[in-house]
């Protein structure tokens, strides 16, 4: 072993404690930004796929094929530094320069473009998953397609594709470190930080680990309270989501 | 904007070569977090508590991590444990190999449950102990029986190896990276590096989800 000396202190002293914090903020803001446009585009995507509409499903098909099968940090340098030398000189310049925070927003497109690719095959999973005897039930009771959706299919659909969501949404957390790779000041960023000011790299990537623990467990809580609410009582039961 | 994709061929060889690095770190990540994650998947079934509650706590606190936290701390641990600082290329290959590990031990954990119980008091009863049991019965099966899975999970693998640019590791990433730095060419080459990551995991899935057919209809 060699000698190491700890020196845990530093998570809390002034700066790299504010550091830290600031971090954990920028990540938060980051997650809930890129799951809620990815679970956007991810139900329209995953409802083109099971239309009949053979154009619209192609192209579905092909969305997620291709966001799916590139990995993600490809997929942040295309967006953050060859999208913008396709424009002319100055408002490249103008676009690094004055578009405020225009890291984070890249992230919160690139990130949000690829899980809502896993997103959207879920949700088709989920609506697959439900028998066509229930629509067909449902149109022989009288109900009209809308109906049908609304009323039968739809609220088994949305309690069906809540555990493997989950997984998707932390998924979608545990993503947004590799936005520090263009230079947003989330936690791994500012984590990296600590490290290059203080050379105590193993404290300050531990707290960092700790931080996304705590941001899982809070998201599956959460997932799991929005299960237990809508939970219908002996119709489908919790299998628990997977991390 | 014209495009220059020269770019490319001219530096073929050395994009080629950050390939070969994206290659061997995935395949060292497959056949090392495959080796310990079946281990890792039998731990989670023992009926000990002493080994069922530690392989458990190593799945599911990995299973919390960001891959790119993993591969930092291995990176700033090491160097701890062997008491000298050991190589980018190193260190990936030990973070790789744990993280993906956890991920592998689950996949085989459902391969194992999906086995009878029969088959092992069938072994236990001609007389075969618990490695040889499952070194020539449940293993060989459970692998087989999850080869779409291990194969998706190996494409994500090789996806994520492109991760290790962040420790400085000369991968297929890093060097586009690299030449980009000098040419100035964004869009080309990472439209290429896109493409051929797109080439290999899209072929590989298209194989899985042909075995996934052929399994339906058997």
């Amino acid at each position: 072993m060699l000698a190491y000396d700890f020196k845990w202190s530093i998570l809390w002293q002034d700066p790299y404690g504010g550091w830290i914090l600031d971090g954990i903020a920028t990540t938060i803001k980051l997650g809930v930004l890129c799951c809620f446009f990815s679970l956007l585009i991810g139900v329209i995507i995953g409802t083109f796929r099971i239309t009949h509409y053979k154009p619209l499903r192609v192209f579905a098909e092909a969305y997620t094929e291709i966001f799916r099968d590139i990995p993600l940090l490809v997929q942040l340098f295309f967006w953050y530094f060859a999208i913008p030398t396709l424009f002319p000189e100055n408002i490249r310049v103008w676009v690094y320069q004055e578009i405020p925070n225009f890291e984070f927003w890249v992230v919160v497109v690139g990130l949000s473009l690829y899980s809502s690719s896993r997103m959207a095959e879920q949700i088709r999973a989920g609506i697959n998953s439900i028998s066509a005897d229930q629509f067909n039930a449902a149109l022989s009771t009288g109900f009209s397609h809308y109906q049908a959706y609304r009323y039968v299919i739809l609220p088994l659909a949305v309690r069906l594709v809540i555990p493997p969501l989950t997984t998707e949404i932390l998924t979608v957390f545990k993503n947004t470190a590799l936005a520090m790779t263009v230079g947003v000041l989330e936690t791994t960023f500012m984590s990296q930080q600590v490290e290059a000011y203080t050379f105590h790299g193993l404290e300050a990537t531990t707290a960092a680990c700790v931080i996304y623990m705590i941001i899982t467990l809070v998201v599956v809580g959460t997932m799991g309270w929005i299960e237990k609410i809508l939970a219908v009582p002996g119709l489908i039961t919790r299998k628990g989501a997977r991390l | 904007m014209n495009f220059e994709w020269q770019v490319i061929t001219h530096n073929f060889t050395f994009l080629m070569g950050g390939l070969v690095t994206t290659f061997e770190l995935a395949l060292i990540a497959i056949a090392g977090g495959l080796a310990l994650g079946i281990l890792v998947g039998m731990a989670r079934l023992s009926n000990i508590k002493a080994i069922y509650y530690p392989a458990t706590l190593f799945v599911n606190l990995m299973r919390t991590q960001p891959l790119i936290l993993v591969i930092f701390w291995f990176y700033f641990f090491m160097p701890l444990v062997l008491g000298r600082p050991i190589g980018d290329f190193m260190s990936a290959s030990i973070a790789f190999i744990i993280f993906e590990a956890s991920y592998f031990a689950e996949i085989m954990r459902a391969g194992i449950q999906s086995i009878s119980k029969g088959q092992v008091e069938a072994a236990y009863s001609t007389g075969f102990t618990y490695w040889q049991t499952m070194r020539y019965f449940i293993i060989p099966q459970a692998l087989r029986n999850m080869l779409p899975s291990l194969i998706t999970q190996g494409v994500v693998v090789f996806q994520d190896t492109s991760l290790a640019y962040v420790i400085g590791l000369r991968e297929f990433l890093r060097s586009a990276n690299v030449v980009d730095a000098r040419e100035m060419r964004s869009v080309e080459l990472y439209l290429f590096v896109g493409l051929v990551y797109f080439m290999v995991c899209f072929s590989m899935s298209r194989v899985c989800k042909r075995m996934e057919l052929k399994k339906g209809n058997a």
